[in-house]
């Protein structure tokens, strides 16, 4: 999506005149020129990724800081499009999820297309105690399902949270998964079981 | 500093067996589910510091690139020793700590990297294409940049980081880069701005520094160009970005952008009157 139409939502759904903001959208648009410009397709990571959606082009407009109608608005949007699974059926295998959780492979151009996307939880989040070499740009996962139980709300507030984080937090730094694509429902099924199950390192 | 060849040949050989021995070590525990400990990997590179005493690789790259330097190279067979690095002509010393800058000869802000590439071409005669083939080297593939840059920088240790910001070209190249710094895109949504605006903060075991800070810029700034120990190779700042760029999820920037070049103007303007201490030995 365009910085003008954004500016146009902000202008139609707020009846704001959107002025503060307007230094900054000529800088934000030399950069995207000079981005466009300056970089080339390679390996997965083709221009395209420098096509703002709507949740980028606001969060990059009002410095992740967005006026809290429009950041309710987009998160709305966001949560209807969120894919639940087949028959509410929330956890696959943990030990899948495992391996996924510490992966921090694909989507970069050094990766073939070959390569399978993981989930980088770890690069993010502490999970099961064993695992010390965890990162913190992320609250601490650890005890997930023991601390927090498995109630429908809980395993739906989650799910929502993996397939899009933006869905509840509009301008968060954890990647939208299911919504870009990079897991699929099998898999978030897989990282959701490594939280919930009782078994699962992550709750031991 | 110059090392005479043959002193630098035997320290050659300890600094490399060392490294390959260290890099083998930190790539087989990353490689694993597994990550190494962050003492683990502290004490491996404590270790390799202790087997180096004070020597730094980075030292064979600077004296292989004074070679370049002064020798005759390119179709038209001239050394560098005409380079203008902002200066005036041949001056090396404290050269890179006033850079980016301004160079009107080229019309445009130029990092250190740009400059050399620049009178690659212009004295020299190597193509544009010539060059950004292959800037950054691997073991089989020495970079010439690479080196070149290891000797320019080490010239400016001691000196106060002060690029200028007289000119409103200069300006401009600090607020692109200031713009491009908290730009979200990407399957991921992620910016500069994800991994280094907090502080104390890690991805898997590596310290993220908090760009948006002064004294963190000036840390980093102020060791980079750097010798990275698991890849046993000396690296720039230009290397430093794209590698970021990558882990961003963006496409790759074209080699000496503006893109790349206006990032490296923001972070050099909030580093200055830091001193120049680099190249640093990096994990
Ligand atoms: C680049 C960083 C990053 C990555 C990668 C990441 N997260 Fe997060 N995560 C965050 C941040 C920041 C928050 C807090 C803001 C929010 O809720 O969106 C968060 C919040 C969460 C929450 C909500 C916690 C709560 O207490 O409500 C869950 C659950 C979660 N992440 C799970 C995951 C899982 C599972 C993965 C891997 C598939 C993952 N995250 C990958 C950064 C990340
Ligand atoms: C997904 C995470 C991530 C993103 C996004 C990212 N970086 Fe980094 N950056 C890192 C990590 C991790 C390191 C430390 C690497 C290491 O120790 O090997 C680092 C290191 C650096 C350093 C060197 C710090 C030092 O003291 O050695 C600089 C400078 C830097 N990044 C700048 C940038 C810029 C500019 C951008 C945007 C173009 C960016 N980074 C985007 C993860 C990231």
């Amino acid at each position: 999506m365009s910085i003008r139409i954004s500016v146009a939502i902000c202008a139609l759904l707020l009846g704001l005149p959107c002025a503060p903001a307007l230094a900054d959208d000529a800088a934000l648009r030399t950069a995207l020129e000079a981005a466009r410009r300056d970089f080339e397709a390679r390996g997965p990571a083709g221009l395209d990724r420098l096509d703002l959606d709507a949740v980028q082009t606001v969060c990059n407009r009002w410095a992740n800081n967005p006026p809290s109608e429009l950041q309710s608005l987009l998160q709305a949007e966001q949560l209807a499009a969120v894919k639940y699974p087949e028959g509410g059926n929330y956890l696959g295998d943990w030990k899948k999820g495992e391996a996924l959780a510490q992966s921090g492979r694909g989507l970069t151009w050094s990766d073939g297309a070959k390569v399978a996307t993981g989930g980088n939880c770890y690069n993010c989040h502490e999970l099961a105690s064993t695992e010390l070499a965890y990162g913190t740009l992320g609250p601490s996962l650890a005890r997930y399902g023991q601390r927090r139980g498995r109630s429908p709300d809980l395993l739906r507030y989650t799910w929502a949270k993996i397939y899009n984080a933006k869905a509840s937090s509009l301008c968060s730094n954890m990647p939208r998964f299911g919504h870009s694509g990079a897991l699929g429902e099998a898999q978030i099924r897989h990282i959701m079981a490594y939280l919930f199950d009782p078994q699962s390192p992550v709750n031991r | 500093m110059k090392p005479s060849s043959r002193k630098t040949g035997r320290r050659a050989q300890k600094l490399l067996r060392a490294g390959a021995a260290v890099a083998a070590a930190l790539a087989v525990a990353g490689a694993g589910a597994g990550q190494p400990t962050a003492a683990e990997t502290q004490a491996e590179i404590e270790r390799y510091r202790a087997m180096l005493a004070e020597d730094n690789p980075a030292e064979l790259y600077a004296a292989r690139g004074e070679e370049l330097w002064n020798t005759p190279r390119g179709p038209k067979q001239a050394a560098l020793a005409g380079c203008d690095l902002g200066l005036g002509p041949g001056v090396v010393a404290g050269a890179y700590a006033q850079t980016p800058r301004w160079f009107a000869d080229a019309g445009r802000v130029m990092d250190i990297e740009a400059r050399l590439a620049w009178c690659m071409e212009t004295l020299q005669g190597f193509s544009a294409a010539d060059i950004a083939a292959r800037p950054f080297g691997s073991e089989d593939h020495k970079s010439d940049m690479e080196a070149l840059v290891a000797y320019v920088v080490t010239a400016s240790r001691g000196y106060p980081i002060a690029p200028s910001q007289k000119l409103p070209q200069e300006r401009a190249a600090y607020a692109l880069g200031k713009s491009l710094f908290a730009l979200r895109a990407g399957p991921y949504d992620f910016s500069c701005q994800t991994c280094h605006s907090q502080d104390g903060k890690r991805i898997r075991l590596q310290e993220l520094p908090n760009l948006t800070r002064r004294e963190d810029v000036r840390r980093a700034y102020t060791g980079w160009p750097a010798y990275r120990v698991s890849q046993g190779e000396f690296r720039t700042m230009q290397w430093r970005i794209n590698d970021c760029f990558r882990q961003q999820r963006f496409p790759q920037p074209k080699y000496l952008s503006e893109t790349v070049n206006a990032l490296i103007t923001y972070l050099a303007v909030e580093a200055t009157g830091a001193t120049y201490n680099g190249p640093a030995m990096k994990r």
